[in-house]
């Protein structure tokens, strides 16, 4: 495989410019749409969208907790693949 | 003619389905592909809804248009047309049509035929006026869809479809003896607003639960689709769980459970979807949380939240299958669909992955994309409806969908660390399927009104205002802040090759176990009570023959001719004792 590697042409996220570029991009963005917030005139249905930055912070915190508990609940719930594919006398008691 | 404009939608698939079985070659692909063409322009132009649907809490259904069939004195009616039944019709017709297109180049006629008639049984369900017609399509949406996982052939997939097949059919079941509760309780099988003061409202909604995916009952859904055939996956995620949708709409609006059931579906499956490695399951939990959004609506139950419900359901069904489509090509190509194996395919698919971003964009409700006009009527009615709490579970599960379906399916597969896999571009037919489905996100997302107009309910509504922009890119650039975060941190958790255990470890686990356990405890108690008897009895034996009473000669051998005779003479000696004392 890595003989074909190296005929290759170089791709797009092969060269670590272009994802760092891509990442500054990113960042900028979130930080405008971060302070937007305290530029535009919003109408709110709900007084917690009032708070500056809610649902920036919501999504942020939201998807931290999401991993980090999705994390834990891999010790409870993860198992080798071919888990169910056991032969039935594997959990036989007698064996 | 009259009997075209009441012809119903399922017939043109059930021949066109009986027709594959004598065509092969271009034939047998003009009549796929004319299939939900002339079909779908058939209902486009020929039939339409007499009376508008009047915005309110429970459904008022116009029935001027029917088709008729009496089967043992039993009025079945095909044709009852109105908004809502018209949209999924027109629904079906898109979304088995772009399938078809996707699937064109299989040869195999099983999944052909099977594909016809599920797609036909979709259409049959959502225009059954009775519950008994419903309940016949349901069926035939079950035996017919199970054959697109079993058309895989691995032991693996005719197992699992087996176990969907089960699932299938216990709603079925219960379906229909609810239908008859129904009529013994109300005299009439009509499908209307049946709701849940019934034990047969009850069991109805456990059947339509079933198939809609209801926590606990889900595991056909998480089972079945990753093990289709990379196309049958895709008429999968079509028809099935719509169609429940739809029968919530009709039968169960403004109840108010289920709009703590849908909140329930769109949290609990992004969890999972974080931690599992094979993709196209993502998408299958994925899928419980986009059908969650539209159990809220039809929960909520308001003009608003019905129409963002019926409408995200038509999104989902474009978008979802189009994210189907690129796991499938994959699938396709690769031969295999588990993160852990993935990355850096966009050199070799570039095209697949643009597309699969546009579907990701649309199930993340980017605003330009379809899910974001749709979901955001089902977030608003929320809101309207004081649900203040689940309104942020709601709001959580936005930011999750965008996670995993968003963020992780596109970046483990084409993206992340590149490994080495270098295939060829998804087939031509793959690629126009998806394409189709592209720009239908970017069209309805740009240009909801027409879809707007297509909705059952009167309401006004326009999602595209600064404020309601602006929250959603925010929401979503910091969810996907959060994804780079923990990447940077070494916090995310990697793509391992595991199962993660979830409702159906209790049959493929616990019950067999404790069966076995129960069996091998009873085999021993058994064992335990033959060996406790035969010992006493030798210990009894060998006591008797030691004693004296054994020289005693009858009982050194005992013929039954003996034995008789004393039982006589008992017998007799009772006898006479009865006469005599």
């Amino acid at each position: 495989m890595s003989n074909k590697m190296n005929d290759e042409k170089t791709y797009l996220f092969d060269n670590p410019r272009n994802v760092s570029r891509l990442l500054l991009g990113f960042y900028i963005i979130c930080g405008g749409l971060f302070v937007a917030d305290f530029v535009v005139h919003r109408h709110m249905v709900h007084p917690w969208e009032g708070f500056p930055g809610f649902y920036a912070i919501y999504g942020f915190v939201a998807c931290v907790l999401l991993v980090v508990i999705a994390k834990e609940m891999r010790k409870v719930l993860m198992r080798e693949e071919g888990y169910y594919d056991v032969k039935e006398e594997d959990y036989d008691l007698d064996e | 003619m009259i009997w075209t404009s009441s012809l119903p939608p399922f017939i043109p698939f059930f021949i066109a389905a009986l027709l594959m079985l004598i065509t092969r070659g271009h034939l047998r692909n003009v009549i796929l592909l004319a299939t939900p063409v002339l079909g779908g322009l058939h209902l486009w132009l020929d039939v339409q809804p007499f009376v508008p649907m009047v915005a309110s809490d429970a459904l008022i259904t116009a029935k001027e248009l029917s088709y008729q069939k009496s089967i043992f004195n039993y009025q079945l009616e095909f044709m009852r047309v109105d908004k809502l039944s018209l949209l999924f019709g027109y629904l079906f017709h898109i979304a088995s049509f772009i399938s078809i297109i996707y699937a064109l180049h299989v040869r195999d006629t099983t999944q052909q035929v099977a594909s016809l008639f599920y797609a036909g049984s979709a259409l049959g369900a959502v225009f059954a006026g009775d519950l008994i017609t419903l309940f016949i399509f349901w069926e035939g949406l079950a035996l017919s869809s199970v054959f697109l996982i079993w058309a895989r052939r691995t032991e693996q997939a005719i197992k699992t479809g087996t176990r969907y097949l089960v699932f299938q059919v216990m709603s079925g079941v219960l379906l229909l003896a609810g239908a008859l509760i129904h009529y013994h309780q109300t005299g009439s099988t009509d499908f209307n607003f049946i709701g849940i003061e019934s034990t047969a409202g009850w069991l109805i909604l456990i059947a339509f639960g079933i198939k809609a995916a209801f926590p606990f009952l889900h595991s056909w859904l998480t089972e079945g689709y990753p093990e289709g055939t990379p196309t049958g996956t895709v008429f999968l995620s079509a028809f099935t769980t719509k169609v429940a949708v739809y029968a919530l709409a009709r039968g169960y609006p403004g109840t108010d459970l289920l709009v703590y059931v849908g909140a329930a579906m769109t949290c609990f499956p992004i969890f999972y979807a974080v931690i599992e490695n094979d993709l196209r399951r993502v998408l299958a939990y994925s899928m419980i949380n986009q059908v969650g959004f539209m159990v809220c609506g039809i929960g909520i139950g308001t003009a608003l939240a019905l129409n963002g419900a019926v409408a995200h359901a038509f999104n989902d069904v474009i978008f979802k299958g189009l994210l189907f489509m690129s796991m499938g090509a994959v699938l396709y190509r690769v031969g295999n669909i588990n993160g852990s194996d993935l990355g850096g395919l966009y050199k070799s698919m570039p095209k697949t992955a643009m597309l699969c971003i546009v579907g990701a964009a649309s199930i993340s409700a980017f605003p330009l994309f379809s899910g974001f006009v749709s979901k955001s009527m089902v977030m608003a009615a929320m809101l309207q409806e004081g649900h203040n709490y689940l309104w942020l579970m709601l709001l959580f599960a936005s930011a999750g969908v965008f996670h995993h379906a968003g963020i992780k399916i596109p970046y483990f597969a084409f993206f992340h660390h590149d490994s080495g896999i270098r295939v060829k571009e998804a087939p031509t037919n793959m690629l126009v399927a998806m394409s189709i489905s592209a720009v239908l996100c970017v069209f309805i997302g740009t240009q909801p009104q027409y879809l707007y107009a297509l909705l059952p309910w009167k309401v006004e509504y326009w999602p595209y205002d600064m404020t309601h922009v602006l929250a959603q890119l925010q929401i979503l650039f910091f969810s996907a802040l959060a994804f780079v975060w923990l990447n940077k941190q070494g916090l995310y958790p990697p793509e391992l090759r595991s199962v993660n255990i979830d409702v159906e470890w209790t049959y493929r686990k616990l019950i067999p176990a404790t069966a076995r356990a129960s069996y091998n405890l009873s085999q021993r108690f058994n064992c335990a009570v033959i060996d406790v008897v035969q010992q006493s009895w030798q210990g009894f034996q060998s006591a008797f023959r030691a004693s004296r009473l054994s020289q005693y000669h009858l009982a050194s051998s005992w013929p039954t001719g003996s034995m008789v005779l004393w039982i006589g003479v008992i017998l007799g000696g009772y006898l006479l004792m009865d006469i005599y004392f």
